[in-house]
């Protein structure tokens, strides 16, 4: 210590010593304050606040769909319900070696070549611990394939997902519609919350319309997720309490629908295009809605590829169209006993005096001729025989007489031009034309006018009337009941998850006021005949049931009047065949309308279509209201 | 004084007494360790998922740390100082080579790797950086004069300058801390301080052109978390809810959901001050603060015996970087500091911190206890 320039003061150094020792206890003193008040601010004032973060945090909500509601025919058979359908799911992190595992799967005709890398890259996309689907749909021999080699494949396993099924495949797909992936639209009118975990949702027909009442009310279940959001299981005290609620089942859809009778519309129909619609005229019960071609709404439940959905939707017979309630077409002859009506209650014909059919009609102050249609000169007939022979010239000469504007408010009543209001939605309300209409219609003042030829053709149910199927079948059902109408039903009840049926009262709409007795007489007496002697005669043939029916054809291509029908109008350009009916004649159950496009005339194309309906829901020794049916239960919720 | 129960407890105690006397260590001080770290084995079972593994690891680095301890203790002032000079141009050539194998490889470069175990120089350098500083300061008056401070700074920010480039923000700031510290307990002028503080203010707004990104990041994330709730945010967030839903009594022992459900990241090592504070509650936290203070102020007092400038100056500083080291962990943790990588002493799992801590307690006793063998 020789070089020392400055003397070390130990009195001094040990002073600063102590006061500095001093001063550091204190900042101490204060740095383990600070923190105090940190700790107490986030442990006692923000406890409750942080509580519920790591609650949050660690707690996640797993919704258990509910199954969805079965819908049933009147009679108990089951038309739609859900069914397990088995897929192949994969974790990636219990597969010890998982390209030698997908190999095998390929080896077993599981999975397909071509789709492996896709399926590897689906596979390598999720987490290490999901459960990753790498194949669908398996089938019975697939999933039998499967079973055998299953303890080869640790980490694959069978894993099952409620789907949509329909065990007579496309029969009344257009009544029932069918349930497909929920879309994006979808998502704009649904709530959300309601729906997580349910992947599927009705479109169309009833499983649209009643779709809150099928879906029923999803449940959950909490689970506990570390922060890889991986389902953990803790036992002992750490074990926090996981609340659930189980899904409550959607409630189940009786309908009206008669099965027998839909199979045989369905089985009438096949190979042309049409519809049928057959309504209980008591109640409004549909007891028929056919449109064909249908299609399979299995497609769609299990997920429509794009190129099936463009052969459906592109496809020339229109099998997605339900022309039960979308198909607008002239109603043809069918309008007659309407017409008929209209004349007898404003008395402005006597029924009974006959008339003479030349085969022309003549419009007074016109050169215009009205010819008739296929069923030739008729000679001298009353106005049931002009019914039952739908003579054309007698109609066109009372159409005349009564005026365009007396019939469409005679018409409107019978559900001509509005919607019938059916259950379930999409129906067109076709067009019930009155001059006061064109009026409004057409923008240029000389098509507004009402030229007299068109009340002459409105006689006939030509020109702009367009009706639906299902809007004749209603025709059908208020001329059954003389004038009595009820609302078209598809959905007869619903019952709950307790099994208890609830039924819908049927709606009766206002009824026809006005005529008479003796006129409906005349009027049924003349669809009798036609259904007996008349244009439809061969119906009748070997019926143990009396039946009234109406033909009626409807030109989709107006051929020149001047020219006569030639065997060349090509397929697609012949008229509509209609045919309405009712039967028995004494008290009615059952009304039909039946469609066939193209089908040439009413009485050979369409008539037999609704007899074979009339007999398959008439002839069976009792038809039970389907309330009273004993009907398999609910399946269980989950 | 004859065979009473009460005489065989006194001679039992000066029995023991006698030992610690004769291994050069402070009872009290040893007591509180001991307990810190029991209550850290207990805390890391839990925090590391109920690991075995990382318990035997944990008591193997104690049973090394406390080898080092027994060793040091046993080291007189005139030895140590006379060490120091050596230690201090050893670390600086280890954080040479560290950082010359960081060059050959990729990225961060911290480890030796000695085959056994990997070893981190900067480690060394918690304490040599010191022991240089008050072997600097042992023969020159107090407080230093520019010069000195001038030779102090060079001591101090070499090497902390070539941690901070591995880059090992975390530990250069303490090995700095550690340097200045010592500085400040040599009697630096408050007014120095002032503008020492004024000037790393400016230089912090320097320095953040030097920044690597994540530095920057975790800068910028401490003065908001929540704008990186995922990402950089994350680590702040979950400690606090961690901390927050732990309450006064806690959740338990193996019930912290944030921990053992890994939401809580660096659960064992770097956050574990919050596992304590989610499963033993605020009581827990204050529990393990009330040990450290303990420590701390036991090894202020020893400090305080010591007779020579070195001594005093070293054992005050081991004693105020401990507790450094538990702020700033502590602050990291329930969202007072930025997030640096500083573990909690002797209660985070891993590293060479443990023995270095030890080591520094080990020298601390020593010191104390020749003091009456130093001559000035």
């Amino acid at each position: 210590m020789s070089s020392r320039v400055r003397i070390k003061d130990q009195w001094n150094e040990q002073r600063i010593f102590s006061q500095r020792t001093l001063g550091a206890m204190l900042v101490i003193a204060a740095m383990v304050l600070a923190l105090l008040a940190r700790l107490s601010y986030l442990q006692v004032l923000r406890h409750d606040y942080y509580v519920e973060l790591s609650q949050g945090n660690r707690v996640r909500l797993d919704p258990i769909p509910a199954s969805r509601g079965l819908i049933l025919d009147r009679n108990g058979n089951v038309l739609a319900n859900n069914e397990p359908a088995y897929q192949l799911e994969l974790i990636r992190e219990q597969v010890p070696d998982l390209n030698n595992t997908l190999k095998r799967l390929v080896d077993l005709r599981l999975i397909d070549p071509e789709e492996l890398e896709d399926t590897r890259r689906v596979i390598f996309s999720r987490r290490s611990f999901d459960s990753v689907p790498v194949r669908l749909r398996l089938t019975d021999e697939e999933i039998g394939r499967f079973a055998v080699h299953r303890f080869e494949f640790p980490g694959v396993d069978l894993a099952t997902r409620q789907t949509r099924h329909y065990p007579y495949g496309e029969l009344g797909v257009h009544a029932l519609g069918y349930v497909s992936a929920i879309s994006e639209q979808d998502l704009e009118h649904i709530d959300r919350a309601t729906y997580a975990g349910t992947t599927l949702i009705g479109k169309l027909g009833v499983e649209s319309a009643f779709e809150p009442q099928l879906h029923g009310h999803n449940g959950f279940r909490q689970i506990l997720v570390n922060a890889q959001g991986r389902s953990v299981q803790r036992q002992g005290a750490y074990a926090p309490i996981m609340h659930a609620q189980a899904p409550a089942a959607g409630e189940d859809l009786m309908l009206a629908i008669d099965l027998p009778a839909q199979q045989a519309a369905e089985e009438g129909l096949a190979d042309h295009r049409g519809a049928v619609v057959a309504i209980d005229p008591n109640n409004g019960d549909v007891l028929v809605l056919a449109s064909e071609p249908g299609f399979d709404p299995a497609e769609f439940a299990r997920g429509i590829s794009r190129s099936e959905y463009a052969s459906l939707s592109e496809n020339i017979d229109k099998p997605l169209l339900n022309r039960a309630l979308r198909g607008t077409y002239p109603s043809g002859s069918t309008i007659k006993p309407v017409i008929a009506l209209a004349a007898l209650t404003d008395h402005l014909v006597d029924p009974y005096k006959e008339e003479f059919c030349a085969g022309v009609f003549h419009l007074p102050n016109s050169r215009l001729l009205f010819r008739e249609g296929r069923t030739g000169r008729h000679g001298w007939l009353d106005m049931t025989h002009a019914i039952a022979k739908s003579c054309d010239v007698y109609f066109y000469a009372l159409a005349a007489t009564v005026g365009a504007e007396r019939i469409a408010a005679f018409m409107a009543p019978f559900g001509y031009g509005e919607l019938t209001g059916i259950d379930i939605s999409g129906e067109k309300p076709g067009l019930l034309p009155s001059p006061e209409w064109k009026k409004k219609a057409f923008k240029r003042p000389e098509d507004q006018v009402w030229f007299p030829g068109e009340t002459v053709n409105f006689g006939v149910g030509q020109g702009y009337l367009l009706v639906t199927p299902l809007q004749l079948a209603h025709v059908a059902s208020v001329l059954a009941e003389r004038g009595k109408s009820f609302r078209p039903r598809l959905v007869t009840a619903i019952r709950d998850g307790a099994g208890k049926a609830q039924p819908i009262a049927p709606i009766a709409d206002p009824s026809i006021e006005g005529v008479s007795a003796a006129d409906w007489d005349i009027v049924l007496n003349g669809m009798v005949g036609a259904a007996t002697y008349g244009t439809a005669a061969a119906i009748s043939k070997g019926a143990s049931y009396s039946i009234a029916g109406k033909t009626g054809t409807a030109q989709v291509f107006t051929v020149s009047r001047n020219t006569t029908l030639t065997q060349k109008v090509s397929e697609r350009l012949k008229d509509h065949a209609w045919f309405i009916a009712f039967a028995p004649v004494e008290a009615p159950r059952i009304a039909v309308a039946v469609l066939v496009e193209n089908g040439g005339f009413g009485a050979s194309a369409a008539a037999p279509i609704a007899r074979k309906v009339m007999d398959a829901y008439l002839l069976r020794q009792s038809t039970p209201n389907a309330a009273e049916v004993a009907v398999p239960e609910s399946q269980a919720a989950d | 004084m004859e065979d009473t129960g009460f005489s065989r407890t006194r001679r039992t105690l000066s029995s023991s007494a006698r030992l610690l006397s004769v291994l050069n260590l402070d009872g009290p001080l040893l007591v509180g360790l001991g307990l810190l770290a029991l209550y850290g084995l207990a805390i890391l079972y839990s925090a590391s998922g109920q690991s075995v593994d990382t318990i035997v690891r944990t008591v193997v680095r104690l049973a090394l740390g406390t080898a080092a301890m027994l060793a040091l203790t046993h080291a007189s002032p005139n030895f140590l100082r006379r060490l120091a000079p050596w230690l201090y141009l050893l670390g600086i050539v280890l954080l040479v080579v560290v950082e010359l194998t960081g060059v050959i490889g990729k990225g961060a470069q911290r480890w030796l790797n000695l085959g056994l175990f990997k070893f981190q120089p900067s480690e060394i350098m918690k304490l040599a950086v010191p022991m240089l500083a008050a072997w600097y300061l042992h023969d020159r008056p107090l407080p230093p004069d520019w010069k000195s401070l001038a030779v102090l700074a060079l001591i101090i920010f070499l090497p902390a300058g070539l941690v901070a480039i591995q880059p090992d923000l975390g530990t250069a700031a303490l090995i700095a801390a550690s340097g200045a510290l010592l500085v400040l307990m040599a009697g630096l002028s408050l007014r120095v301080v002032f503008a020492l503080m004024l000037g790393m203010v400016g230089a912090a707004v320097l320095g953040w052109n030097f920044l690597h990104d994540y530095q920057r990041q975790r800068v910028l994330t401490f003065l908001n978390p929540q704008t990186d709730p995922l990402g950089a945010g994350y680590h702040i967030i979950q400690s606090q809810i961690a901390l927050g839903s732990g309450g006064v009594f806690g959740k338990g022992w193996m019930n912290g959901s944030q921990a053992q459900l890994q939401f809580l990241p660096e659960r064992s090592t770097d956050f574990i001050f919050a596992v304590v504070g989610e499963e033993f509650g605020l009581i827990g936290l204050i529990g393990l603060l009330a040990l450290y203070l303990f420590i701390v102020t036991r090894a202020v007092w020893l400090a305080t015996q010591t007779n020579d400038t070195f001594s005093r100056l070293l054992a005050l500083c081991v004693a105020l970087t401990f507790f450094v080291y538990v702020f700033i962990n502590a602050g990291m943790v329930s969202g007072l500091l930025p997030v640096v990588g500083v573990p909690l002493p002797l209660v985070s799992y891993g590293g060479t911190s443990v023995v270095t801590l030890l080591a520094g307690f080990g020298i601390l006793m020593g010191l104390y206890s020749h003091r009456k063998l130093v001559g000035t």
